[in-house]
């Protein structure tokens, strides 16, 4: 047992004008900042808002900023940051602030509604099943582990700096586009919107997204480079646009 | 008093986003009518993106001896003959059409050599039969049904709860809860309600549950006049994980001895070896090579007996611990690392096969699996009781109202296989929305009656009534919770007896007292303090249900498990659980006779055991 202190964002009366509030705990071998959180919040602070499900990495609610950066609360255990200092929590930047650590994510919901959903070619076998082989579908299956905590997304200095909302999807959803764009079964053209819309252009590869996945998605090599080097193939190169018509995909 | 709230009308009204939530939605709205789904955390992060090793569906990609007769003999085995045998037959045999269906909405499942879905063994199945995707398979069903349920026009409303359900006479109609992130009051006017509200393993201190798992839809149900049927129910899952003490509960998924995983005391003996049940023993092999030969898919292996029904390992693994052979930290040990000796690139297949579990381990608890054993004990995982329904419609006792998912009961009887939770989402997930949107054009007159809507206003703001009248002083709802979450624990757990429960039954009183009190102090705005004490209702009143009907129960089954009637019974076999809520607002219990199975059923499941 040792004791921690940790500087919480509070929000103000309206949900707006927060500060960092002073809390101190008791703390246990093995405990997460989320359990910190959960303490506090049961014993100091009855109404400290924050979101969580799983408790074990797997469903991307319980994202903030721990000492300045974007991280799983549940899986941020206290023997892998400093605690001799205050240790600080505060929600992601990259969102408009809900109250304490919870943001208004609905931006991202919205956005993928807009992406084309998955259109598959005709079964290919006569019971309606398809047929698929593991290796043309691990790269998929890396990105479908996406657990859409949206931490890529808040460290995205497109969105987080430039407030770029309006113009560019992010991290996230280049992945899930990716993920339909490489689908085997799929037949539809996303590569357009890529870099009209969807403003896929705005990315400069610093990799700070692949860097905080907690599912430690490649994002921006496996993700973000092939759908660049499509849109560069579909609008720059005359062969391969002339090909594509020839030939459509699928 | 003046209440405010906001108005908001729906052909069908869907409660949970979980798998059965989106199931249920996206089948109504196929079938052309308005539908709304309110759900309490954001969309995509039910529990259902939780569940890891699989859904169960007998298409014979791996073993073509499969098929829904062996599937459906395997649920009621496992259910030990007290399910709902209409719903274990749809089951089975819609299954595999609800599987299909996912990859033609985009999911991705793990591969056969021929590239057909691949299917991997689980505890109680006879052949392969669960379809995956590495161990979250959870994760990719649901999300496959919310990005295809997105395109499909329904009006998601996130972060809102449901607290109470609008009846007008006999019927319901509609609903009342509020938003987190404003705590402004919403209601809801539906011709048809589904509930796809998900599990009560919250009422226990030791759960793999979420917050959200607080039994809400079974107890919204049951005040609104449904019947809940076999509450005593409960599945205690063998594996969670039980160091740190921070982690305690979380999961350990079953694929983990699927994969060949072991379990072992601290003596380093197979202890799961030393009691193999008769009506399991010519199934169960009692060699350890032919059993890891089982789990390398070779058709003629039996399987090892890691791989028995849950609620028996759970129990060897609770006789383990009392008897002093159990692990450092109060388990036992969970070996993977093992199968280094038998293949040779075992720490990357491990980590290829069970990722999350890898990970976890090594994130939590800073072990890694590869290269040491697990701590393990159990978890209380899933509800099998609930709501009771139609088979076929899955409509309760209560008209347009329908249930579906974990919330529902009679798929699992008294035990419920690993995997067989997830189809039952999309089989009965899908009915659900069928029949829900069948009756909602054939009934299309609904009214709110404004004096439900006010008791119910009030009854959400009464903690902060009693905040502001103590000034300061009261009990706030978290003691509760933690009180009624230790009590269950030990005295309605996985081991009971008639004493501790009656015990339990009058500490509900008390708690329920105080609860009534409980004070809430601050604003409306995503406060969990008010969520909590909410919440607190949702949860004595299954925890009574599950005492009540766990006491009546004067035998051992399944879940069910009592210290003073260690045997199965011949006449409690023969009957299901109800409880209901009666005229004076007391809870009441009645044994109802299960419906005689039909002569051909009967021949299956004769047929499947020899
Ligand atoms: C760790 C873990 C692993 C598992 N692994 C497997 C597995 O491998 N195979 C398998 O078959 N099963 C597995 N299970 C079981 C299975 O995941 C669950 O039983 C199943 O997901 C429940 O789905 P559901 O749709 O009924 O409800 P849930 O997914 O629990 O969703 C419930 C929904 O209802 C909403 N809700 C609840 N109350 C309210 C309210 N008052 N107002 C508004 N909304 C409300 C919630 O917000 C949520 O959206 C696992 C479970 C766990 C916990
Ligand atoms: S690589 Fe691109 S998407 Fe990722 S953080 Fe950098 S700019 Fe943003
Ligand atoms: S890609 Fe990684 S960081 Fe981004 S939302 Fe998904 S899991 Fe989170
Ligand atoms: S609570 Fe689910 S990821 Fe942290």
């Amino acid at each position: 047992m040792s004791t921690v202190t940790f500087k919480i964002w509070r929000s103000g009366e309206d949900g707006k004008d927060g500060k960092l509030v002073e809390y101190q705990t008791e703390a246990s071998e093995g405990m997460v900042v989320l359990d910190v959180v959960h303490k506090i919040q049961a014993t100091q602070a009855n109404d400290l808002a924050c979101r969580w499900n799983c408790k074990a990495g797997k469903c991307g609610s319980c994202s903030a900023e721990i000492n300045g950066k974007p991280s799983l609360m549940c899986m941020t255990r206290l023997d892998m940051i400093p605690i001799d200092k205050p240790v600080t929590i505060e929600p992601m930047r990259a969102f408009p602030p809900l109250r304490d650590l919870v943001t208004d994510v609905s931006w991202n919901f919205r956005v993928k509604k807009k992406i084309k959903q998955f259109k598959p070619r005709p079964p290919d076998a006569p019971d309606g099943t398809w047929r698929m082989q593991q290796e043309d579908i691990d790269r998929v299956q890396e990105f479908r582990k996406c657990i859409e905590c949206f931490l890529c997304q808040d460290v995205c200095h497109v969105l987080r700096d430039h407030n770029k909302h309006d113009e560019f999807i992010g991290p996230r959803y280049l992945v899930y586009t990716a993920a339909l764009e490489m689908h085997p079964l799929d037949t539809e053209d996303r590569i357009p919107e890529l870099k009209k819309a969807q403003g896929i252009g705005y990315c400069n590869i610093t990799k700070c997204c692949t860097t905080v996945c907690p599912e430690h998605i490649t994002i921006t090599d496996n993700a973000i480079i092939p759908l660049k080097e499509r849109v560069v193939d579909e609008f720059y190169d005359p062969l391969g646009w002339l090909w594509k018509i020839i030939r459509p995909k699928g | 008093m003046a209440i405010n709230y906001e108005t908001f009308e729906y052909d069908v009204l869907v409660i949970g986003a979980g798998g059965a939530g989106l199931r249920a939605a996206i089948e109504a709205s196929s079938a052309g009518v308005t539908v709304g789904l309110v759900c309490k955390s954001l969309l995509g992060k039910a529990h259902t993106v939780m569940a890891e090793g699989g859904m169960a569906a007998a298409m014979g990609n791996v073993d073509d001896r499969d098929s829904w007769k062996v599937h459906f003999a395997d649920t009621m085995r496992g259910g030990q003959y007290v399910n709902n045998w209409r719903m274990a037959e749809l089951h089975a045999k819609e299954a595999p059409a609800r599987v299909q269906e996912l990859e033609a909405w985009g999911a991705v499942f793990d591969r056969t050599k021929e590239g057909k879905i691949s299917q991997r063994n689980f505890g109680g199945h006879r052949y392969p039969r669960l379809a995956h995707v590495g161990d979250r398979t959870g994760l990719e069903m649901i999300r496959t049904l919310q990005d295809h349920g997105i395109h499909q026009g329904i009006t998601v409303h996130m972060e809102w709860t449901i607290v109470r359900l609008l009846k007008d006479g006999n019927r319901v109609v509609g609903a009342f809860g509020y938003d987190r992130e404003r705590g402004r009051f919403k209601v809801f006017k539906a011709k048809a309600v589904v509930i796809a509200s998900g599990g009560l393993g919250r009422a226990f201190k030791i759960t793999s549950n979420s917050w959200e798992g607080t039994g809400d839809g079974h107890s919204l149900a049951y005040h609104a006049g449904a019947e809940l049927l076999d509450m005593e129910f409960v599945q205690f899952h063998p594996t969670g994980m039980i160091w740190p003490p921070s982690v305690q509960g979380i999961l350990v998924t079953e694929s983990v001895r699927g994969e060949g995983g072991v379990l072992r005391n601290k003596d380093g003996k197979r202890f799961m070896f030393d009691d193999i049940p008769d009506n399991y023993k010519n199934q169960t092999s009692t060699d350890p090579e032919e059993g890891w030969r089982y789990t390398q898919n070779d058709k003629n292996a039996r399987r090892p007996p890691e791989l028995l029904t849950r609620d028996h390992v759970a129990r060897c693994i609770n006789r383990e611990v009392k008897a002093g052979r159990g692990s450092p930290h109060g388990g036992v040990f969970l070996d993977i690392s093992w199968i280094k000796e038998k293949i040779s690139n075992a720490p990357e297949h491990i980590k290829k096969k069970l990722p999350s579990m890898y990970h976890q381990f090594m994130q939590l608890a800073n072990l890694d699996i590869t290269k040491e054993p697990m701590e393990v004990g159990p978890t209380t995982h899933y509800a099998m009781g609930g709501v009771r329904v139609n088979g076929e419609t899955q409509m309760s006792s209560v008209p347009g109202l329908f249930a579906a998912g974990e919330c529902a009961a009679g798929l699992h009887g008294a035990n419920r296989l690993g995997g067989n939770s997830l189809s039952d989402l999309l089989v009965f997930g899908k009915r659900a929305g069928e029949f829900a949107a069948k009756f909602a054009k054939e009934n299309p007159h609904v009214q709110i009656d404004e004096a439900q809507v006010e008791a119910a206003a009030q009854e959400a703001l009464a903690p902060f009534e009693h905040g502001a009248s103590t000034g300061g002083s009261a009990e706030g709802p978290y003691q509760v919770q933690h009180e009624l979450q230790n009590m269950m624990q030990e005295l309605v757990g996985i081991v009971r007896t008639e004493g501790e429960m009656k015990q339990a039954l009058e500490r509900l009183g008390t708690l329920r007292d105080r609860a009534a009190k409980a004070a809430v102090y601050g604003h409306r705005e995503y406060n969990p303090g008010w969520h909590t004490a909410l919440d607190l209702k949702h949860l004595l009143t299954i925890s009574e249900a599950i005492a009540m009907s766990a006491l009546d129960r004067q035998e051992s089954r399944g879940g069910h498990f009592r210290e003073d009637f260690p045997d199965k019974s011949a006449e409690a076999a023969k009957v299901n659980s109800v409880v209901w809520k009666a005229e004076d607002g007391s809870m009441k219990l009645r044994r109802e006779p299960i419906p005689p199975l039909p002569e051909e059923l009967k021949q299956i499941i004769e047929e499947m055991s020899k």
